[in-house]
Order: C-alpha cells, then sequence, then structure tokens
C-alpha cells in the first residue's frame, strides 16, 4: 500500500474523521446554498409556463429530485452499510445509520409533493402511478431499516443486521419496480404518468439537476453532521472523546 | 421573465397551494432536520460533560 | 445435504407435537379471508373481482404468523448455537427449517385456498391458476420470511418488527400471484405472471439461505 492510500486510511478510524467531517460540513452548507440558489432561480424565472399544466408543473424541481435523492441515498446506505460489514469497519456502518434518516425523509417529501402534484393535475391526492407506488414502499424500507437498528440494543449487531437488510432491500428495489411497472399498466385507469411531460424543455431539465445537485450537497452536509453526532454516541467511553474541546469546556 | 408582479408571483397562475405546498413543505424538512441534528448533538455533549464532571469528582473524592 | 432433510424431518416433528400452532394459522386464513365479504358484500361479481387480491394478502398475512417460529424456539432453548458451531455448514439447516416451514404454513394455504376460493364465486380454471400461484409463491414468502426472522431474532417487538421488514418484499410476490389469477379471469393468460413467479422462486432459493444464515450468524454473535 502506498504512503498516500495509507493517509486516507487513518480517516477511517471515528477518532480521525470527526474533526475532518467538521471541516467539511460549512463547505457543502456553502455549495447546497449555491445550488439551490441557481436552480431556484431556474425553477422559477427562467423555466417558462407550461402548455397544459401551467405554474402547477414547477412542482417538478422538487419532485423529481426529491425522487432521485431518495433512492440515490438508498444505494449509498446499503454501500456503506456492505463496507462496514465486510471490513468491521464501525465508521461505515455509523455512515450508514446518519444517511437513512435524511433518505426517508427525502422519500417522504417525494410523496408529498408527489401527492401535491396530482391533485391538481389529475384530481386525486393519491394516484398508484408505478413511481409513486415504488416510492411508497422504497418509503417502507427505509422504515423498516431504521426500525430494525432501533429495536437492537448491541450497536454492531445493530450494524451488521441492518447492512444485511439493506443489501436484500438493494436487490428487491429493482424487482419491486419492475413487479409495480407491471401491475400498473396492466391495470390502467388513468393512462397518464406523473412524472412525464410532453417535451422538456432544456431550462427544465436544467432546473432538475441543479436543484438534485442542491439536495445532494445538503444531503452530505447533514449526513456529516449526524454521523458527528453519532460517532459521540457511540465513542462515549474513549478517551479522545472525554478530551475535546467542546466536552472539557 | 414570467411575473408581472409579486402577487402573480405567489399566485402562482392558480396553483398557489400546490405550489407552495410543495416548496413549503421542502422547505421546513430542510430546516428542521439540521435543527434536530444540532438538538442531537447538544444533547450528547451536555452528557457528556455531566459524565466528564462526576468521574472528576470520584477521582478527586473517592 | 442430509443435514437439510434431518433438519426438516426434526422441525415438522416439533411441529407435530403442538398441532395447534399450525391450525391457528391455517383458521387466521380462513377467518381473516371470509371477513373481507362480510365487510364488502356478498355481490359476487364484486368478490370476484377481489378475490385474487384478498386470497394471496390472507396467505400473506398468514404466513407471516409462523415465521417466528421458525428460528425463536431453538434459539431460546440454545439448540441454534449448537448448529451453528457444528461441522455442518449452517446454510442446509437453514433450507431444511424453510422447508418444513414451507410444509407446514405454505402448503396448508395451498390447499385450502380452492375451498376460500368458491366462497368468492371463483370458476374451477381460475382456482387451479390459483392453487399453481401459491404452490411458486407461498416458498418464496417462507425463503424471504426467514432473512425476516433471522434478523428479529430474540429482539424486542419482533413480531411486528418483522412484519414491517417483510412486507415489502413480498410485494412482487403478491403482485405476480394476485396478477396470475386476475389476468386469467380477464382471459389474458396466467403465463406471463406464472413464470415471473417461477423466477422469483429461483431467485430466492439462491440468494435466500445465503441471506438467512449471514443474518443467524450476526444474531448468535
Amino acid at each position: 500500500m502506498t504512503k498516500q492510500q495509507k493517509k486516507w486510511f487513518k480517516f477511517a478510524s471515528p477518532q480521525a474523521f470527526y474533526p475532518l467531517a467538521g471541516k467539511l460540513i460549512p463547505i457543502f452548507w456553502v455549495l447546497t446554498a449555491m445550488f439551490g440558489a441557481v436552480g431556484l432561480w431556474l425553477s422559477f424565472f427562467v423555466a417558462p409556463t407550461d402548455a397544459t399544466q401551467g405554474e402547477g408543473y414547477r412542482i417538478i424541481f422538487v419532485h423529481v429530485p426529491t425522487s432521485w435523492m431518495s433512492m440515490f441515498i438508498y444505494l449509498v446506505m446499503a454501500g456503506w452499510a456492505a463496507v462496514g460489514l465486510s471490513f468491521n469497519a464501525r465508521l461505515s456502518s455509523m455512515m450508514a445509520q446518519s444517511l437513512a434518516p435524511t433518505g426517508a425523509l427525502m422519500a417522504f417529501l417525494s410523496l408529498w409533493t408527489g401527492a401535491f402534484w396530482g391533485k391538481p393535475m389529475w384530481g386525486t391526492w393519491w394516484v398508484w402511478d408505478a413511481r409513486l407506488t415504488s416510492e411508497l414502499i422504497l418509503f417502507f424500507l427505509y422504515l423498516g431499516f431504521m426500525s430494525l437498528q432501533a429495536s437492537i440494543d448491541d450497536p454492531r449487531r445493530a450494524d451488521k443486521a441492518g447492512a444485511i437488510l439493506a443489501l436484500v432491500g438493494v436487490v428487491n428495489v429493482p424487482i419491486i419496480y419492475f413487479s409495480v411497472t407491471w401491475w400498473n399498466t396492466l391495470h390502467q385507469g388513468a393512462s397518464v404518468s406523473l412524472t412525464k411531460s410532453p417535451s422538456m424543455a432544456m431550462t427544465m431539465l436544467w432546473g432538475m439537476l441543479l436543484m438534485a445537485m442542491c439536495l445532494w450537497m445538503y444531503s452530505i452536509a447533514v449526513g456529516l453532521t449526524r454521523v458527528r453526532a453519532i460517532i459521540l454516541e457511540r465513542e462515549a467511553h474513549t478517551e479522545w472523546v472525554k478530551q475535546l474541546q467542546e466536552v472539557k469546556a | 421573465m414570467n411575473w408581472h408582479s409579486a402577487s402573480e408571483f405567489f399566485a402562482m397562475g392558480g396553483y398557489a397551494l400546490y405550489v407552495w405546498g410543495s416548496f413549503g413543505a421542502c422547505a421546513l424538512a430542510f430546516l428542521a432536520e439540521p435543527l434536530l441534528i444540532r438538538q442531537r448533538h447538544k444533547q450528547i455533549v451536555r452528557t457528556l460533560r455531566r459524565q466528564t464532571a462526576a468521574e472528576k469528582l470520584e477521582m478527586e473524592h473517592p | 445435504m442430509n443435514a437439510m432433510w434431518a433438519t426438516l424431518r426434526r422441525d415438522l416433528l416439533v411441529v407435530m407435537r403442538r398441532k395447534s400452532e399450525v391450525l391457528t394459522a391455517l383458521f387466521f386464513f380462513v377467518i381473516v379471508c371470509s371477513l373481507f365479504p362480510l365487510g364488502i358484500g356478498p355481490e359476487p361479481g364484486l368478490l370476484r373481482k377481489i378475490a385474487p387480491g384478498v386470497l394471496w394478502v390472507c396467505a400473506l398475512l398468514a404466513t407471516m404468523l409462523g415465521l417466528q417460529r421458525m428460528f425463536a424456539a431453538d434459539h431460546a432453548d440454545g439448540t441454534l448455537e449448537q448448529m451453528a458451531i457444528s461441522p455442518t455448514a449452517l446454510v442446509w439447516l437453514v433450507v431444511g427449517k424453510i422447508g418444513a416451514h414451507w410444509l407446514v404454513s405454505g402448503l396448508p394455504l395451498v390447499l385450502m385456498a380452492p375451498v376460500l376460493g368458491l366462497q368468492f364465486d371463483l370458476d374451477a380454471e381460475a382456482l387451479g391458476v390459483l392453487m399453481l400461484a401459491l404452490l411458486l409463491g407461498t416458498p418464496v414468502l417462507s425463503l424471504i420470511g426467514a432473512i425476516g426472522a433471522a434478523l428479529t431474532l430474540g429482539v424486542r417487538g419482533g413480531g411486528v418488527l418483522l412484519s414491517l421488514l417483510v412486507l415489502p418484499l413480498y410485494i412482487p410476490v403478491l403482485i405476480f400471484g394476485a396478477g396470475a389469477v386476475e389476468s386469467h379471469i380477464a382471459g389474458l393468460g396466467a403465463g406471463g405472471h406464472l413464470s415471473l413467479l417461477a423466477a422469483l422462486l429461483v431467485l430466492a432459493v439462491f440468494f435466500a439461505p445465503w441471506a438467512a444464515t449471514a443474518a443467524l450468524r450476526i444474531a448468535l454473535e
């Protein structure tokens, strides 16, 4: 292993990662604000009014990004959980634990914004659209992960059990999505999809991408912040925690 | 420019409830989440301070 | 391999000594299925429409009732730990347990379903499709359920937590299983759905035992 690689591996310990995360968090908040500002400006002031959906379609600029993030975070969470399981790395499992609530929140907001989009467009607060239904199931998967970890007292067992569940979930998400799409096409009532627009103007696409970047930076900022709290909670007995400035003060 | 006045902007062509209901919920969530984490952090620090203080006392007066 | 059959036989023997457990799950299936017409109304057209979905959901719930039984008793008296440190690979013992669970929880549902299907005015062919779908699907339920049972072993609030974990994973089975009967009734043929169920079964047979074994080892640490 090169010296360069060795240098990065030291951050695998909670003790080394804690201050590093602390320094990184403000950077990601700045990035969040920047992407958010440009994204929102595009969403409201540049993207033109839609021919069929009027101004209501602008919900897409939060609905799609939250959906993307809910799925992306699940993958990252499962990835960290897998690393924690294979390498017996505490910090990786803590990272997974830290990401779960944010991912669940994204899934919830995706459902909420989807409902608020569906009501004026299709007349009902809930539509059994394939994507929304899959999103609902993803929300359940997040809840299951968080409940399982919360129910197991031993933190390492909780880490590993959660990892197995997250990995089983990752394998299942494509299967679930496929089965729900299949189910939806067979029960075609309203043959409209919430997320299919006739033609996506470039500005609309850019708006969604920038808002997605904003949420990504946000998720990292929040994930790092939460993992710091988790590190303190789980490493409370260690000497380095007791020696921290904020604890001694 | 899409909007000719502030009131037009807030009205969102009649979709105000839905657009602001969506963006508003997201804004609320993204404000609440970091605040809740900050609370969690403060709580654990408080607990740790109490613990270290108790340990110190024990060492000084065994 | 012999260990698998031995475990299966042993679990069946244990269950036979407490037949009531098996029968309660079956009665649950029957009663809950009967609740739907009582709640919705006896109109045969409507009942025929909801029958596949209702029967499948009840099958899911009835299977879940027995999942905890898979590992809990052996875990409580230390047998599970002995199995884990035995020279035989744990995965074969797990497969045996899953097999026993299916024979006790899944197969009776398959056999009971036609009787219940009559309550919903399903015709003979539809009942046949239903039985075949359940035959393919209930083993998947036992296989996936084993993962959940292993993950929640000895955890407080285990039963409800198990349901929360496992039900989202059951959804594809539900969709294809009920879908098979529905598309048969609609005249479109059940072949597609049944093939997908078979594919799920193959996937589950190959992956679930390993995941369940890994989860068991974590629980036993």
